[in-house]
């Protein structure tokens, strides 16, 4: 028997979707907000076999969607930089800036950005490189931001003087407030992000709950964790209880990872932040504390980049409210593809849109 | 006058230089020391610019592939390995015979010779077992850092049966469709050892050339119509054009799908999908659905075809488009891979 076998077997999955349709007599919209939901979703074509009362929303949960176009002009700025290496995950490396270019285009004209794998894939170029300076474009949840303080743990035991972090850090709990007290953004219910939640526990969603007054169950990527947890909400919304259940107790412990948390603690400090599409959400960003800043990169390297607004033709914002589908963008599937990606949620694999475009068109 | 002495050149013998492809005498001692001994046959032994080959009255097959894997090394084989496989397939894939191949090296000055031979070492013996020869080759050293190592073209010969007709237009509705062996094995191994990734166990590339799955399967079964290997882009993008080239549906059922488990896992873990990652030791077999129990049996029969599976079926001939069919009956479009998973897979 493999790991993921019965989360995917033909036999449990039915036999969810019968429950979740017995329980689903009145309508709900659920909002998952972790990318890695949205692909599952997409990929396993889930919704499609739900009743039609259950209408799921695609949140805000992908690091590469909703990091700023502003923070993509930085990169850029930064990887023009005579004597600069960035380093970045794989598909931000295709993020387009407001001016449209995306570091892919400036890495064809020779500027040296690497992707790699892991965060600390930066202290071996850094290390080799000691006249160049290396800077790490830091994207992320929870879920991430712990490597990075692995990273500069290492960065300043080493007292690494050539390595730096260009942070566009998330945390989720006031995205999620934020998004549900708008009145465009109707959502009924929440799946919550499991590998989020193993870092941070699952007190903070006990709160949120009770705030937001709506149920919400931390699930898992596997069919069987989705279906399981569209089971739990509904139920939990059919009894009008505002509370939270952990549906992915065999990776979520309630008290999350206590070391991740502290090393987070240690470096950084919450901020307000500028989501794409969502605009600035107080507290929802996290970024180096003052005994840590000269290790940001926009303190060591003052790259004037103006403000622009998001652009104004990709409607990713909408969508991660719930207010119109991928499909109802204009440029969804034209001028917006894969290929051509107009706005982040066309890049990223967790995107909606990318997801939408490479399982959904038929 | 005293005229110092004029030291000569050095000539290290533990790395490629500059010199060993200035065409001279460092060239020679190259070829003669390294290629020669390694390919030796009758051609290669005519030692002119191209081999004159004997040519019986038949149709001939011609293909070249340039290989530029990073790593060169890597679990399950090597560039050459790939540089020998890669071709022959694309030879077989025409339904030809492979029967002669050209070598090109490009080498960056500083590679220790000791990896080329190990990497020439691995062509001779892929060559062998594919019942290939490698009759003629070229050889040029660029400077150190404009080269990632060594990079390989090879350029193949078959001679394709009279009876034999193999091609896009050939594929048609009702067709079966056969994978010789699991997916994504081969993309997977590169990306864990470029990336040092570990897991439990070490995924090896499956590079083979399958040259006795094509002829038994020729030999055995009354009609094939089209095959395909399914390297960079992976099974969903191969398909895909031959779907679109064919004009074709083809549907494909997701639990027939061979994938190990270890894959899998990677790609989960990776976020990769696990169809649209390089192969380099399976084919794609499209033929009448009547034949496909048998073509199962021979290919079942070959060491590198014992996870053979029909994996779908040509559904319709009026749309081109590649469906997969999901465990609850749900059908999702395939598309082309956009852009690239993993840069530098051969």
């Amino acid at each position: 028997m493999w790991y993921d076998q019965p989360f995917r077997e033909t036999g449990h999955l039915t036999a969810l979707l019968r429950a979740i349709r017995q329980e689903a007599t009145r309508p709900i919209r659920i909002m998952e907000v972790c990318g890695g939901q949205t692909y599952a979703l997409s990929r396993y074509r889930i919704e499609e076999l739900l009743p039609d009362t259950v209408q799921m929303i695609h949140g805000p949960g992908c690091p590469v969607c909703v990091t700023p176009a502003e923070t993509v002009d930085q990169a850029l700025a930064i990887a023009r930089l005579p004597g600069t290496t960035l380093c970045s995950f794989g598909d931000m490396i295709r993020v387009p800036g407001s001016e449209g270019q995306s570091l892919q285009h400036l890495r064809t004209e020779g500027y040296d950005i690497r992707i790699v794998y892991s965060p600390l894939d930066a202290l071996d170029i850094a290390r080799e490189n000691l006249r160049r300076q290396v800077v790490f474009f830091a994207i992320g949840f929870e879920t991430t931001t712990p490597l990075y303080t692995l990273l500069l743990s290492r960065a300043v035991a080493e007292r690494l003087k050539n390595l730096s972090l260009l942070t566009s850090l998330f945390t989720l709990p006031a995205a999620i407030r934020f998004l549900t007290r708008d009145p465009e953004c109707h959502t009924d219910a929440l799946l919550a992000a499991g590998h989020v939640c193993s870092i941070t526990g699952i007190d903070e969603y006990r709160q949120l709950a009770r705030q937001t007054r709506r149920p919400i169950a931390v699930t898992g990527f596997e069919p069987a964790d989705l279906l399981y947890g569209i089971y739990r909400v509904i139920q939990l919304h059919t009894r009008g209880e505002a509370r939270v259940v952990n549906a992915y107790a065999r990776a979520v412990p309630p008290q999350g990872n206590e070391k991740a948390r502290r090393e987070t603690a240690r470096f950084f400090t919450p901020c307000d932040a500028r989501w794409r599409g969502l605009g600035t959400i107080p507290g929802s960003g996290l970024k180096l504390r003052p005994a840590y800043e000269q290790y940001e990169a926009r303190n060591r390297f003052h790259c004037a980049v103006s403000l622009h607004g998001d652009t104004t033709s990709c409607r990713a914002g909408e969508i991660m409210k719930g207010k119109i589908s991928p499909r109802e963008c204009p440029l969804f599937g034209r001028r917006c593809t894969p290929d051509t990606p107009m706005g982040p949620s066309m890049v990223s694999a967790e995107g909606a849109c990318a997801a939408f475009y490479r399982y959904q068109t038929t | 006058m005293n005229i110092p002495d004029c030291p000569l050149p050095t000539q290290p013998t533990d790395c490629i230089t500059l010199a060993h492809g200035g065409g001279g005498r460092m060239t020679n001692r190259l070829i003669e020391s390294v290629f020669y001994p390694a390919f030796a046959n009758q051609w290669l032994e005519q030692a002119h610019d191209g081999a004159t080959l004997p040519m019986p009255h038949s149709r001939l097959a011609f293909t070249t592939d340039s290989f530029v894997v990073s790593p060169l090394f890597f679990p399950g084989g090597n560039i050459g390995d790939l540089a020998v496989n890669g071709t022959v397939n694309d030879l077989l894939c025409c339904g030809a015979t492979p029967l002669y191949l050209s070598a090109a090296f490009i080498l960056e000055e500083g590679l220790p010779l000791d990896t080329l031979r190990q990497v020439v070492q691995a062509m001779r013996e892929a060559a062998s077992r594919a019942g290939v020869s490698i009759v003629t080759g070229d050889t040029k050293v660029v400077e150190h850092g404009k080269c990632d190592g060594l990079y390989i073209n090879t350029s193949g010969i078959g001679l394709v049966p009279g009876n034999i007709e193999i091609g896009l237009h050939r594929v048609q509705k009702g067709d079966a469709v056969i994978v010789t062996g699991p997916i994504g094995n081969h993309g997977v191994s590169i990306l864990s050892t470029r990336e040092g990734l570990n897991f439990e166990t070490t995924i090896e590339s499956d590079t083979a050339a399958l040259t006795h799955i094509v002829s038994n399967l020729l030999a055995g079964v009354p009609d094939v119509h089209m095959l395909r290997d399914p390297t960079r882009g992976g099974l969903s993008s191969t398909l895909n054009e031959i779907a679109e080239g064919a004009g074709v549906t083809i549907t494909l059922d997701e639990q027939s799908l061979p994938i190990e488990p270890p894959v899998r896992a990677a790609c989960d873990l990776l976020g990769l999908d696990s169809l649209y990652i390089a192969n380099e030791g399976i084919l794609l077999i499209f033929l009448p659905d009547e034949y496909a129990e048998q073509a199962l049996h021979i290919i079942r029969n070959d060491p590198h075809g014992k996870g053979a599976r029909l994996i779908g079926h040509v559904t319709d001939d009026r749309r081109p488009e590649v469906l997969l069919e999901l465990a609850l009956g749900q059908t999702r479009v395939l598309d082309m891979l956009s852009g690239e998973q993993l840069p530098r897979i051969c």
